[in-house]
């Protein structure tokens, strides 16, 4: 079965069973998304596919096939970082970095979808036409995303410096 | 995982010849199938892929929308109709799950979702669900997530659906297709409480598929919302919900929809409140009385007792709210 993996096409055989996450890691040797929960409740096997991110566990490989698949390795390499990857170096958006593989991928997805203009949870009202980037949405959008170091407060900065306003910038907004 | 076949539909009518078979299942974004499937608990011999399939959101001539079954929850929540128009379903969407499952997920998937019932899902108890008269462990364990309306002894499992809620207070139908040929099911009769057959959870036959959802107009998108009430913030199972509906005309109830999640084997349209508060003032006393109206009938376990009260708050405040009453009861 054929696949798109961070541009690369490759062919692989596999059984059925075998989840996303399982096809990615064990068969293509991509370490990045991480094996975490395997019941998407932790984030750490978030990857895209065709841009749209997802829980890697709970996905069958065989629904994917001929899709586009980016995991971490695709967005960004040791001395070229992608944009979010220096921000979060930048604000200690980690300390073990387990689950940065997965917040990478998802934040990355997640601005996607703020550009589509897709209403969150926090959003005061579904039918705006756009929404800010604030502290609570980010927090809202990202929760499909654990960290059990409790880096969110970097990892929230990492998010707002690369794709919206910070949090200096947001707290200036609602005093004025 | 027990093996299985993978086929995927390329149309509607090989979904049904496909879906025919024994031991098929049709499988949407697989979030919760795949799950159970990992567990053992779900063991199909033929999964068929219908992701394909269904895929629109379209205009009905009476001001209503059609929703197709393979429709995404994200795509859902952020269709601009659906957000104008029905802005509760869109907040009910959002008010579940994680962005990457609600990216998976599908609408059909969506009402076939089944129970996260801890004993449900751990082999090592005893589950009527799981193994017809095994007994059911819930009833006198950690049961503080569990039904207090329309609940059985074989079973106090609660519907884990958030969009579900929305979609019953918005008198949504389920159309379905199967080798008899299409029918639709009102959303409120969709799902069945679980009496002594608890295994059973819907009204589809064999083989029959979700192919969508109809919305019809209604008069009150201006003042509707859902709301839920959960253990975290976000990404957790609601303990009480609540998708409210008002149109008031002058200081009376015009219409009211109301329907409550977290408490029940089902979506739980709250017909009693409904009726209690139709054409009768809009105040705080008369949407506090209607919701103890609704929870009246409702039985508790050791740990659930909470939701009574819970319920009863959050639909007096919810309509408070949308009547524009300051103040709550």
């Amino acid at each position: 079965m054929r696949f798109v993996v961070n541009g690369d096409e490759v062919d692989v055989d596999f059984d059925p069973r075998t989840s996303l996450l399982d096809l990615l890691r064990e068969q293509l040797h991509l370490f990045g998304p991480k094996k975490g929960c395997n019941q998407g409740a932790c984030g750490a096997c978030t990857v895209l596919v065709d841009g749209v991110r997802i829980n890697s566990c709970l996905a069958l490989a065989v629904q994917y096939q001929g899709r586009a698949i980016t995991t971490v390795e695709g967005l960004g390499a040791p001395g070229a970082l992608h944009p979010l990857q220096a921000a979060f170096v930048e604000h200690d958006g980690f300390q073990c970095g387990y689950c940065t593989p997965g917040q990478i991928c998802s934040a990355v997805g997640m601005a996607e979808e703020l550009r589509l203009g897709v209403p969150s949870h926090v959003s005061e009202d579904v039918a705006a036409t756009a929404f800010e980037l604030t502290h609570d949405e980010v927090r809202e959008r990202m929760s499909g995303n654990l960290c059990r170091c409790g880096a969110y407060n970097g990892i929230v900065e990492a998010i707002q410096e690369t794709y919206g306003e910070t949090r200096a910038e947001s707290d200036k907004r609602e005093a004025a | 995982m027990t093996p299985f076949t993978y086929e995927r539909a390329a149309d509607a009518a090989s979904a049904l010849a496909l879906g025919a078979r024994s031991g098929a299942r049709y499988l949407g974004g697989g979030t919760n199938l795949v799950d159970l499937m990992r567990e053992t608990i779900e063991r199909p011999e033929l999964l068929v892929d219908v992701t394909g399939l269904f895929g629109e959101i379209e205009d009905m001539e009476d001001g209503g929308l059609r929703i197709g079954a393979g429709v995404k929850n994200t795509a859902l929540a952020a269709d601009r109709r659906v957000r104008e128009r029905f802005p509760m379903l869109s907040q009910a969407v959002l008010a579940g799950a994680s962005a990457q499952i609600r990216n998976m997920a599908t609408v059909g998937g969506n009402l076939l979702q089944r129970t996260r019932c801890g004993y449900f899902y751990d082999d090592a108890a005893r589950c009527n669900k799981r193994e017809f008269g095994a007994g059911c462990d819930a009833v006198e364990g950690f049961n503080r997530y569990h039904a207090v309306l329309g609940a059985s002894s074989a079973c106090v499992a609660t519907h884990p659906s958030d969009m579900a809620v929305a979609l019953a207070a918005l008198d949504a139908a389920v159309t379905v297709e199967g080798q008899d040929g299409p029918r639709t099911i009102p959303l409120v009769d969709f799902h069945v409480l679980p009496s002594e057959t608890p295994q059973i959870e819907t009204r589809l036959k064999a083989g029959e598929l979700i192919t969508g959802v109809t919305l019809p107009p209604n008069g009150f998108a201006g003042a509707s919302r859902y709301r839920k009430v959960r253990d975290r913030a976000s990404y957790a199972f609601a303990l009480v919900s609540v998708a409210a509906g008002l149109e008031l005309e002058g200081g009376t109830v015009k219409d009211v929809r109301l329907a409550l999640g977290g408490v029940a084997h089902k979506p739980w349209r709250a017909f009693a409140a409904e009726a209690a508060l139709r054409g009768g003032s809009a105040t705080t006393e008369a949407f506090h009385a209607a919701a103890e109206a609704e929870l009246a009938p409702a039985r508790t376990l050791r740990d659930n007792a909470f939701k009574i009260e819970l319920a009863t708050r959050v639909i007096t405040d919810t309509l408070c709210k949308l009547a524009g009453l300051r103040e709550t009861a």
